[in-house]
């Protein structure tokens, strides 16, 4: 897999989660993704990095443009020093009523992401990082 | 007509009509909820109608805003109903697993006045 473009952004506020979704958007755009991947990764940034301000209050994310065997990509890694989240697999696989925006955030991400790898350390942070491939055409 | 941020909310005989033209950001999506409950209280509307064809995205947030405005309006006695949700936002709410639950939708603005119509009307009807 090859990293094609890489941009680093902060997330500390609402103007910057609105900001990570409008630059996702654009190069989901500008790659030429169909407007139901662009919403699918568009919405899952929201949700990921909403967490992010709202769980862990700060924290950056890593916007990459990728490419693997022909397809086009891209990848989005959040990343804070909150927390981390105890019973991961709870959350991930509990339904909307149970655990809340968290649970919904990040199990809906995964279900809109083609790729999605969490990596959270109790007191010390959470890494997500999700994956959508563009369809060919 | 009021305005919370740049959401305008018209009345329409007994119904308001709020239309989101803009993209939302949570703490305009708050007041938004307040304002139009308030404005509901003060109008007496008995019909509420959410225009959502401006909206682009819909994350879990907004749509929970959106659908507790909905529910808050009908526990006040209002109808209401979300209307114009673009194919792209309800195939990704569905995808991820979000349930708009406690609000009625239609495709469009005319078809979400007229359920409202039909509504206020088979209660009255049913009153009798």
């Amino acid at each position: 897999m090859t990293v094609l473009s890489s941009e680093n952004l902060i997330l500390a506020s609402e103007d910057d989660v609105m900001l990570a979704r409008r630059k996702v958007r654009l190069l989901a755009e500008t790659l030429g993704f169909d407007p139901f991947a662009t919403a699918a990764i568009t919405t899952a940034t929201s949700e990921l990095c909403r967490n992010v301000c709202v769980h862990a209050v700060k924290g950056t994310a890593r916007l990459e443009q990728i490419g693997s065997g022909g397809r086009t990509g891209i990848r989005l890694e959040v990343r804070d020093e909150g927390p981390g989240i105890p019973d991961i697999d709870r959350v991930l696989s509990a339904g909307q009523r149970s655990v809340g925006s968290l649970g919904l955030g990040l199990s809906g991400s995964r279900r809109l992401a083609d790729e999605f790898r969490i990596e959270t350390i109790v007191g010390r942070g959470t890494v997500v990082t999700v994956v959508k491939w563009k369809r060919p055409t | 007509m009021s305005a919370h941020g740049s959401i305008p909310v018209l009345r329409i005989g007994s119904t308001l009509l709020a239309s989101i033209q803009v993209e939302l950001r949570d703490t305009i999506a708050d007041a938004f909820q307040e304002d139009i409950l308030q404005t509901i209280a003060k109008t007496g509307a008995t019909g509420l109608v959410i225009d959502i064809t401006g909206l682009e995205m819909v994350d879990s947030y907004v749509g929970r805003v959106l659908t507790n405005t909905g529910r808050m309006a009908t526990l006040m006695g209002t109808h209401a109903v979300v209307v114009g949700m673009r194919p792209v936002v309800a195939a990704t709410l569905v995808r991820m697993g979000f349930r708009m639950e406690g609000v009625l939708t239609a495709l469009n603005v005319d078809a979400g006045l007229a359920l409202v119509s039909e509504l206020i009307a088979r209660r009255h009807g049913a009153g009798r």
